[in-house]
């Protein structure tokens, strides 16, 4: 019966090919939009470290004057979890979590040893030792520092894979020296690429969010020590001296830590809240708000997925409804047309269940070849948008499930719009329709 | 006999014009005439009209909200900066040789550029510029008590504002083409290299919000730095090298602040044809002065280049937006299309009796006309209603301005002018039926 439905689907088709055709681009269009859209959005709004993000959380207090008047969400929504020096320290040595690290950023100025090569700067991350094994970033050669190392402000340093493949031509450069800011560091460990998207650590330092990620990676108190220009400093005091930002009113540094599980959450806030009553009690510190957000939280706080995305989104849905009400009319005058055609199929003996069957063939097909010309109209966005300019351009690419969802979301479209005519076609009465042949 | 009553009875527009009139009165009376037979054969296509009235709703609802959000971008694309922007190119140095005084090494370095041919002036900056992205913005009061309030609440209050700052060598007001409108440019001795300058020269906007009536030359700005900064010139225009809020981006001052060591951004200022040119030779000059240094590639831009950068997310947006509501605008058209040419040919048969009986052809042309109109007055009428629910919405979850009431009746007429348009196509064919039709059998 289906091929039968098949056959009169396309018999009808070619009698009106203009129009199929129109109808066919129209939902193309609607689709390829709207997958094109949900591609970036769902790029955009990624779990970066989908195995574990439950269980990594950012620290946040309020560590404004007395004064302030303003709300301790506003200031997270503002600072992210960027701390003061002497908190990200106290909360650090505490050792409360599994894991812990504070890190900040800092442009660093790379000499290769190659006399032909000229210096040039790379993005670096000046962090603590549990950085690594907290983010699950993989060392192709070598190992991350100890918190011995953290301690000494030891003079060493990991490289991303792509630098060491640009300096050292992707051999094993572990032990060799590398010069950083103008002072000779020993590398330890060599990263596997690893890039998280969005670069979620570093949303509140002040970095970029998307693409390839940092390559130098250095010991927190060596950094420190140096000073270091760190990428975004906070200050909330009068009297700031911003060459000593370890004693200043200044948020620089962030926190992240990892639990054991996510239940565990709740000791840590408590942890926290203790630790900031301690504080006030100290007069260091003036409010007792605390917040914990895990890091899929952090990042929706953070809105990393920019509003123009949800907007582009929103259109591509608000043209698909109207694409998929121009399919319905369509199609129901079409089959009004054919009322003749139905009330002889009827009258030869065509339940109303086959009719249906027939029209929702016939519009599932147009949703097909709807889909079809979708993923082509997807494919050609997502090009268009791979030669943006924007960071996040370079990973727009259309991934299995995405593909599977352009035919899900034509052939339901489709569907759809083909209920109504279908259920007028199948309440066709014969007898009035062959009455006036 | 059976067929003709029942066409009859589909269309509903027989039995009207049996008496011969003269074509002009005819198109005087047409529509107060024709729209009641209209609007019962609508009745009888409930569904279809509805579907298209929906469509046409939808499409002026969202129409209209695009085209605001298109204007909304095109108007902050098209901010004016103040500066002669199509004469100026930057050019990114790092790192001083060893050894060398900063200052000493801008002062080679300029005159080196100066030296190119074509190079009219030249300026040292710390690399802000009005949408350069790289910025400083300070907390500015006009009195040291709203300063100490502003300090103490972490609020700027109603008195003081945050101002986004801009340095540079000496001439950087003439080479950047800024409007100085009050009092002068900047003294040789009054440049400082790290700390804060004696005086400053800030922007129309900012003397306004700091001293609303009063003549802001000779004023004192706190900063909270040690001495408070004294008023000298008041330029015209001058855009923050950030877009923050609406209302404070042209808040701006100007400090005689040569830049620090570490990077230096040089501006040049020649013809526009020559901006390429000149960038090139920059290149090799200061590479010539210094063979160690950066001179980044990344560095070396043309001041379009970097406007056009800072709004690129815009221009992508403003392009994506035209083409949905051009996208919207065309299926709509293709539903009207469709639609009309299915209704001509089912009612061909009653289209030939109605000609047989005397209609013109006017008639039945301005017959499908007038039907559309009807159609998309209803739709009209609906999607400005949706249109205001759409912005409301909008406004809740994007932060979108109020939609102009204006824009409504513009999308109406937009969408009346696209009906017509796309219905004249089948109504045409609909007016070329000969009468011949009636009188063959089915």
């Amino acid at each position: 019966m289906f091929g039968y439905y098949l056959d009169l689907a396309l018999r009808s088709f070619k009698r009106n090919r203009t129009l199929t055709a129109l109808m066919v681009l129209a939902l193309g269009l609607g689709i390829g939009a709207s997958i094109t859209t949900l591609t970036v959005l769902k790029l955009l709004s990624g779990d970066p470290l989908p195995q574990k993000s439950a269980r990594i959380f950012a620290p946040q207090i309020d560590p404004l004057p007395s004064a302030s008047s303003t709300r301790a969400d506003q200031v997270w929504r503002n600072w992210g979890n960027l701390m003061t020096w002497t908190d990200a320290m106290n909360l650090l040595h505490a050792h409360r979590a599994e894991r812990q690290a504070v890190m900040a950023l800092s442009p660093m100025k790379i000499t290769p040893q190659a006399l032909d090569q000229h210096p040039f700067f790379s993005d670096g991350v000046i962090t603590t030792s549990d950085f690594f094994g907290m983010f699950d970033a993989a060392f192709q050669y070598g190992s991350g520092w100890s918190a011995q190392d953290d301690e000494n402000r030891a003079q060493v340093v990991v490289i991303a894979g792509f630098l060491n493949d640009k300096l050292f031509g992707g051999k094993n450069s572990v032990g060799r020296t590398l010069r950083v800011n103008d002072k000779d560091f020993r590398i330890v460990g060599v990263l596997k690429p690893w890039a998280p998207q969005p670069r979620f650590y570093a949303v509140s330092l002040g970095g970029r969010g998307y693409g390839n990620g940092d390559a130098v990676f250095v010991p927190l108190e060596t950094g420190v020590a140096a000073q270091w220009n760190t990428q975004n400093v906070n200050c909330f005091d009068t009297g700031v001296d911003i060459n000593h930002l370890t004693t200043a009113p200044c948020s620089w540094v962030s926190l992240w830590v990892e639990l054991r599980s996510a239940s565990d959450a709740g000791a840590y806030k408590t942890f926290l809240s203790n630790y900031v009553a301690q504080q006030i009690s100290l007069g260091r510190m003036h409010h007792p708000e605390v917040n914990l957000p895990n890091l899929m939280g952090y990042l929706a706080q953070q809105r990393v997925v920019p509003n123009d995305a949800k907007l582009q989104a929103n259109l591509a849905f608000g043209f698909l409804l109207i694409c998929v009400v121009n399919t319905v009319g369509l199609l129901l005058a079409k089959c009004l047309r054919r009322s003749r055609e139905i009330g002889v199929r009827r009258a030869l003996g065509a339940t109303r269940k086959a009719i249906f069957a027939q029209f929702m063939v016939e519009s599932g097909m147009v949703g097909i070849a709807g889909g079809v010309l979708g993923l082509v109209f997807t494919e050609l966005g997502l090009w268009a948008i791979r030669h943006q300019p924007a960071e996040y351009a370079k990973l727009a690419h259309l991934d299995p499930s995405m593909f599977i969802a352009t035919f899900v979301v034509a052939l339901v479209a489709s569907l759809i719009a083909g209920l109504l005519p279908a259920w007028r076609a199948c309440v066709v009465a014969p007898a009035p329709q062959l009455k006036s042949v | 006999m059976q067929a003709t009553t029942k066409l009859l009875a589909v269309d509903g527009d027989s039995h009207k014009t049996s008496r011969p009139r003269s074509l002009l009165q005819e198109t005087s009376k047409v529509s107060a005439m024709e729209i009641r037979p209209i609007l019962a054969t609508l009745r009888r296509h409930k569904l279809t009209a509805v579907l298209l009235t929906l469509q046409v709703a939808f499409t002026c609802a969202i129409v209209c909200n695009v085209a605001f959000m298109i204007v909304h971008r095109v108007q902050r694309v098209s901010m004016p900066t103040g500066i002669a922007e199509n004469q100026l190119s930057v050019i990114e140095v790092l790192g001083t040789t060893q050894g060398t005084n900063p200052q000493a090494q801008q002062a080679t370095d300029l005159a080196a550029l100066r030296a190119i041919p074509g190079v009219e002036s030249v300026v040292a900056t710390n690399g802000s510029l009005p949408l350069s992205q790289s910025s400083s913005f300070y907390g500015v009061c006009p009195t040291m008590q709203a300063l100490q309030q502003a300090m103490q609440a972490q609020a700027l209050g109603t008195a003081c504002a945050q101002p986004g700052k801009y340095g540079g060598s000496s001439g950087l007001i003439k080479t950047l083409g800024l409007d100085l409108v009050k009092g002068r440019d900047f003294h040789a001795d009054e440049f400082v290299n790290d700390d804060d300058p004696p005086v400053a020269i800030i922007s129309e906007a900012l003397a306004q919000r700091l001293y609303p009536g009063q003549n802001p030359l000779g004023q004192a700005l706190y900063t909270g730095a040690k001495n408070p900064i004294r008023v000298i010139g008041v330029v015209k225009t001058l855009l923050a090298a950030r877009l923050r809020m609406p209302g404070t981006d042209y808040y701006t001052m100007i400090y005689p602040q040569l830049p620090d060591d570490a990077y230096v951004f040089y501006v040049m200022r020649s013809a526009p044809q020559d901006r390429a040119r000149v960038l090139q030779a920059a290149r090799v000059a200061l590479l010539k002065v210094d063979p160690s240094r950066l001179v980044p590639a990344s560095g070396i831009h043309t001041y379009t280049q970097i406007r056009a950068q800072y709004f690129q997310r815009d221009t992508t947006m403003i392009g994506l937006l035209i083409a949905s509501a051009l996208g919207l605008l065309f299926v709509t058209a293709l539903g009207i299309t469709g639609l009309a040419n299915f209704w001509v040919g089912q009612r061909t048969r009653s289209i030939g009796i109605r000609r047989a009986l005397g209609a013109t052809r006017g008639q039945i042309l301005r017959y499908f006309q007038t039907e559309n109109f009807l159609i998309v007055t209803f739709g009209v009428v609906l999607g400005v209603l949706l249109a205001v629910g759409l912005n409301l919405l909008l406004m809740k979850h994007y932060e979108l301005a109020r939609l102009p009431l204006w824009y409504l009746p513009v999308g109406a007429v937009a969408l009346w002018l696209l009906g017509q348009l796309a219905v004249l196509a089948p109504a045409l064919r609909a007016s070329h039926v000969p009468p011949v039709v009636a009188t063959r059998s089915v």
